[in-house]
């Protein structure tokens, strides 16, 4: 059975592009729009990853990865955001909400691969 | 695919721009309402961190300034004036302009972006800001994919890894970390359970467990540091060079256990020098006293050990790479395996009939120690088929100038492996082969031209593994077999009736057949009659196989299957009556019940329903004239021979035996399905049984008996 992987993201092309990338990489996506789709979304889900970015509305992707820490089927599940260079002080603060690690945006296909192969196995 | 999502990154661009429109002139309304802000900063967010992914660079880098300006708008320390939204209404006319950019006009272009960058860059460098720290000039984790250097020497490190307790609720997995180090290299890993607490005090979702990695790579620091990039700071790592894989210097052997341990500060010298007044192994005492825990010392066994085998094989690498041996001395040490294999097996079958507990278990450690040297025996016959193989490239290149054609050879799986003497036997059936492809196959350049072929031939030579057979190909892209011809030739010379109803595949194997050769010129390299024959003939002494497949016009393939070895083989033993036969194993796919009831079903029909297919079989009761009753239940062994299904019915299956093959003397030669004997346990003989041939045989008899 493949691994489901969600990309919550408020960019549509960005979306499209995780989820193109992760799909011919064998992974099932959920895609999300922002942190409070995501967290719906969740519900019955069995998820074995998630990819978020950082600035969203409703929910951001900070509040996201407390919310899901919070839930007891998420508390260990890889979760990696996605963020700008311009953000070092955002990476600790995903970090310490209980992020996995990050990617760097721009990043490009293979790069997000890397990523998922290294904390999802 | 990548246009796909520029386009969909445009039309997202466009929506965004849109979008930020509206909400720059609501915000020109109420300046200080933070969601609008909000809403600004992250559609110039997007639009900058997507563009950069989609190849729009230049809107990712006029956007960053912008994004800056809307940052600190958003924490409070610039504020909304007319003047910053104008100047944003025009940097959203710029981006769109970028977006949607043709070519034209990009110098005037050029110009307002510089402007507007300008006016934003003037506003963060005004009074009111705090200095930038922003702009995160850290190495970014997977931004930077290009391989590092790769370094010619093996380093060896030390890692120590201590990952906090609460890694876990970052949803790391330590065990990926360790496999993402053994990629790297070769790894000797170790766990530290020193603050595993007792088990009522055990919180599951902490992790106690820390980890002492010997890592030899020729990767550097950095590449292990990029393991573990995203736990850097919910962990304790150290990594130390230990070995830098240069040349051995004058010191012999590695660190003593003790100094390392003192190197790692897990023990102080002063503490070391009082134990080691002591008589005991440096590692019990040191566990002892309670100084160093067991895991430490374990630990530091293992980078002892580790560095100790790295020194060991470069020294061997640098010292013997290999010696020669006279292959006679060889074939006498396979000898005495063969001998040494049945007396194991007499040993295994006393042990058993005595049922000594001590016994049996000296009888297995002897089985497994003679199983480990036969392999590796057998091992050291084996010999790289690449050495035959360039020798066909004179060859080929001779032939093929003698004979006015253009052709080259390519050779594939040099590398593997063949017992010595398969190996020596198989050279002439090589030749021939070669030779046939070159003379009849490839056709002249002209006519290859006139075909639409290129005026060059290539002749396929290639060797590959298939568990315990090789399979050796010669194709070319000649002109193929002519099954029309063939037949005609072989209704000629009276191989076959000229009505005879043949298959493609059996129409090719008449050209193995004694006598026959399809060349209408005989020249001086092939069709001389001779050949095929003489291939099939050795092949068969090799217990292999020959298979054709051809296409007129296109070309031919001819696969030799052969086994791996002819010296010591793992065989089924079976029993008809009080008689012991041994089938190859290789050859063998089940062994199914036949019961008398099933005989009856099928009407006197040799004919037996496994498993929905219907598979011939083989009385070998029938054949081999035993006397006797048959049994009851009778079983079924199938084996796979030229891809159908064949069944042969013995009394009995009595299990796997190691077969040292012996050659039957030449008074038993001639006897076609019984390919040798071999000497079993308890002294008694088996006979090795040919099951290609006995199938053969046995449709030969089947057919003699429709006839009449």
């Amino acid at each position: 059975m493949s691994k489901v992987i969600m990309t919550v993201d408020d960019s549509a092309s960005v979306r499209q592009m995780v989820s193109f990338t992760l799909k011919d990489a064998g992974y099932d996506v959920v895609e999300a729009v922002d942190g409070q789709d995501a967290l719906s979304k969740v519900n019955g889900q069995a998820l074995n990853m998630v990819i978020t970015d950082l600035n969203m509305p409703n929910m951001d992707g900070i509040g996201l990865i407390k919310a899901l820490r919070a839930l007891p089927e998420c508390k260990f599940i890889p979760i990696v955001m996605l963020t700008t260079e311009s953000q070092a002080e955002k990476k600790m603060e995903g970090k310490e909400a209980g992020a996995t690690g990050w990617i760097v945006k721009p990043f490009k296909p293979e790069q997000l691969i890397a990523v998922v192969k290294k904390v999802l196995g | 695919m990548m246009d796909n999502h520029r386009e969909a990154f445009k039309e997202e661009a466009h929506e965004l721009l849109t979008e930020l429109e509206t909400a720059l002139l609501e915000l020109e309304r109420t300046p200080d309402d933070d969601e609008i802000i909000g809403r600004v900063f992250r559609a110039m967010h997007t639009i900058k961190g997507s563009g950069a992914m989609f190849g729009f660079d230049r809107v990712a880098a006029f956007t960053h300034d912008v994004e800056t300006v809307y940052d600190r708008v958003r924490t409070g320390k610039i504020s909304v004036t007319k003047p910053l939204i104008d100047l944003t209404l025009s940097a959203c006319d710029e981006i769109l302009k970028m977006i949607d950019d043709t070519g034209e006009g990009e110098a005037e272009d050029a110009v307002i972006t510089e402007a507007i960058t300008k006016s934003f860059r003037n506003m963060l460098t005004a009074p009111e800001i705090s200095s930038d720290t922003d702009i995160d000039t850290a190495p970014s984790a997977m931004a930077t994919s290009n391989e590092p250097p790769v370094n010619r020497n093996e380093i060896t490190y030390r890692i120590r890894f201590r990952p906090e307790p609460a890694i876990f609720a970052t949803g790391t997995n330590p065990t990926l970390l360790l496999n993402e180090l053994r990629d790297l290299g070769p790894c000797d890993i170790l766990a530290n359970t020193d603050s595993i607490p007792f088990l009522s005090d055990v919180d599951p979702e902490l992790c106690y467990t820390g980890w002492d990695i010997i890592l030899t790579t020729t990767r550097d620091e950095n590449a292990i540091r990029d393991v573990f990039i995203f736990v850097e700071d919910s962990c304790d790592l150290h990594i130390d060079v230990i070995d830098e894989g240069r040349m051995i210097d004058s010191e012999s052997d590695y660190k003593k256990l003790g100094e390392i341990l003192v190197e790692r500060g897990d023990l102080d010298a002063d503490k070391l020098k009082a134990v080691l007044d002591g008589q005991k192994r440096i590692g019990s005492l040191l566990v002892d006293s309670g100084i160093v825990s067991d895991d430490q010392v374990q630990a530091a066994l293992a980078e002892q050990q580790h560095i100790r085998e790295k020194r060991q094989k470069r020294q061997i690498l640098e010292t013997t790479a290999s010696i020669r041996v006279p292959a006679e001395r060889l074939d006498n040490l396979v000898n005495m395996v063969g001998e040494l294999v049945t007396v194991q097996s007499r040993l295994s079958q006393l042990s058993a009939r005595f049922n000594d507990l001590s016994l049996i278990q000296v009888a297995e450690e002897v089985e497994r120690l003679t199983a480990e040297l036969r392999d590796n025996t057998m091992s050291i016959r084996m010999l790289p088929i690449g050495a035959t193989f360039s020798r066909f490239e004179r060859l080929v290149r001779d032939l093929s100038m003698d004979l006015g054609k253009e052709i080259t050879l390519i050779t594939e799986g040099a590398e593997t492996e063949l017992d010595k003497t398969v190996i020596e036997k198989l050279n002439d059936p090589l030749i021939h082969l070669i030779r046939n492809s070159i003379d009849h196959g490839i056709e002249k350049p002209e006519v290859r031209m006139a075909a639409g072929k290129p005026a060059q031939g290539t002749v396929n030579l290639s060797a590959e593994h298939s568990g315990a057979s090789v399979f050796i190909r010669i194709s070319d892209d000649g002109a193929g077999l002519d099954p029309e011809v063939i037949r005609a030739k072989a209704v000629e010379k009276g191989l076959i009736a000229s009505d005879a109803m043949l298959t493609e595949k059996e129409i090719y194997s008449l050209t193995l057949m004694p006598g026959f050769s399809t060349a209408t010129t005989i020249t001086n390299v092939s069709g001389r009659g001779v050949g095929m024959d003489v291939v099939k003939k050795s092949i068969d002494a090799l217990q292999g196989s020959i298979e054709m497949v051809s296409k007129k016009g296109v070309g031919t393939t001819i696969t030799l299957k052969l086994p791996l070895t002819m010296a010591i083989i793992d065989g089924l033993l079976v029993q008809i009556e009080d008689v012991l036969y041994i089938m190859p194993l290789a050859a063998i796919e089940e062994c199914v019940e036949l019961t008398r009831e099933d005989v009856a079903h099928a009407h006197g029909k040799h004919m037996a329903s496994i498993r929905g297919e219907i598979v011939p079989y083989i009385r070998l009761r029938e054949m081999f004239a035993h006397g006797g009753a048959t049994p009851e239940i009778e079983q079924i062994v199938t084996a796979r021979i030229d891809g159908n299904r064949v069944g042969f019915v013995v009394d009995q299956v009595v299990g796997q035996h190691q077969t040292v093959i012996k050659s039957m003397s030449r008074m038993y030669r001639d006897i076609e399905h019984i390919s040798g004997a071999t000497i079993l346990g308890d002294g008694n003989v088996a006979l090795i049984l040919d099951l290609c041939k006995l199938a053969q045989q046995a449709e030969i008899l089947e057919k003699q008996a429709n006839q009449e």
